[in-house]
């Protein structure tokens, strides 16, 4: 009686235990993809998050819900799973939609304005600055007394001693 | 009175600046795929699954290339226009179907009527991608030797019709 109970719980344990086995193997199997994934994820989300969504066009790949985007997020995943460059994937996106897609615009004849632009004017703010500070300088040290003038400042200073 | 001209004539420079650029609309993104060829497909017909379209077979003609969609407004408001351009066969009007259900498209042109010669369907909306498309309705209009040489954003006005798509047809077909 005894015997038959151990011999059952033995082969209840076993299959358990195997049942355990299995699953931890089908997690490992699992694994390997995942981690790929999460360098192809990676690459997803860093470069949604250079490029404009065409349809919202104040948000990113990354932040947009719209249809277009989600297309664009899921074209870049299988890209980027085919083992594509971060260059390659957009410059695939600027043949189709131009350099507007980039938030980083490239430093083009068109775009030159764009990127001098600001420092442009604060040279010019600069050079306005100088030459106004010089004129009031000069103004301040070349006015000399009027005759009037030293008059009345003697005569303070005569008061004052 | 020196004083206040240079900052007044700063002052409209930069009114200047800021009139052009409030009359330009954002959503005109210019296409980088002007003046290059239509990307290839092949798609089913939208009327007969079966068979297949593709820009290979409208070669040798200028034609234009009209993405619409049943769930699209806009596209209502150029339908008028399509149908009228292509009763009078001044130039063939292909369509493709993006985004889209095969049903409800082909409700769509049963009530409202079809313009086009035949429409290529784009359910999961990749040939889009490769056309740039991100704004339906859109137009191309593709010339003899297949190369896309204008591209309309949004839909098509009267205005826009005759005096940009029509006089650039009526070029191309002479060439």
């Amino acid at each position: 009686m005894s015997t038959t109970r151990i011999k059952l719980a033995l082969m209840f344990g076993f299959i358990i235990v195997s049942c355990l086995m299995q699953s931890v193997s089908a997690w490992a199997e699992e694994a390997r993809p995942l981690q790929e994934n999460a360098a192809v994820e990676a690459q997803v989300q860093r470069l949604s998050e250079e490029l404009r969504c065409l349809v919202c066009q104040n948000q990113t790949l990354s932040d947009s819900n719209s249809g277009l985007a989600e297309d664009l997020r899921q074209e870049i995943r299988e890209m980027a799973a085919k083992g594509m460059s971060d260059k390659a994937i957009i410059d695939y996106l600027v043949v189709r939609y131009g350099d507007f897609v980039r938030y980083r615009p490239p430093l083009k004849s068109t775009t030159a304005l764009l990127w001098f632009g600001p420092f442009a004017m604060l040279l010019a703010g600069g050079v306005i600055l100088f030459v106004t500070l010089r004129r009031r300088e000069k103004m301040a040290t070349e006015a000399p007394l009027s005759a009037d003038e030293a008059r009345k400042v003697s005569e303070l200073l005569d008061k004052e001693s | 009175m020196k004083r206040f001209l240079v900052p007044l004539v700063l002052f409209f420079i930069v009114v200047g600046f800021l009139a052009v650029g409030l009359n330009l609309d954002p959503r005109e993104v210019p296409s980088p795929l002007v003046g290059k060829p239509a990307p290839m497909f092949s798609l089913p017909r939208l009327d007969d699954p079966e068979k297949v379209i593709s820009p290979k077979d409208m070669l040798g003609q200028v034609w234009l290339f009209n993405v619409w969609a049943s769930w699209c407004g806009a596209c209502k408001d150029e339908h008028p226009i399509l149908m009228a351009l292509s009763k009078s066969g001044v130039v063939p009007v292909y369509g493709m179907d993006y985004k889209d259900t095969r049903q409800e498209a082909l409700q769509w042109l049963e009530h409202g009527g079809n313009p086009y010669i035949a429409s290529a369907m784009d359910m999961d909306g990749r040939v889009g991608i490769d056309y740039g498309v991100y704004g339906v309705p859109e137009t191309y209009v593709i010339d003899k030797s297949g190369v896309i040489a204008y591209k309309q954003i949004g839909a098509i006005t009267e205005d826009v019709l005759r005096n940009k798509i029509l006089p650039l047809v009526k070029g191309l077909q002479t060439q």
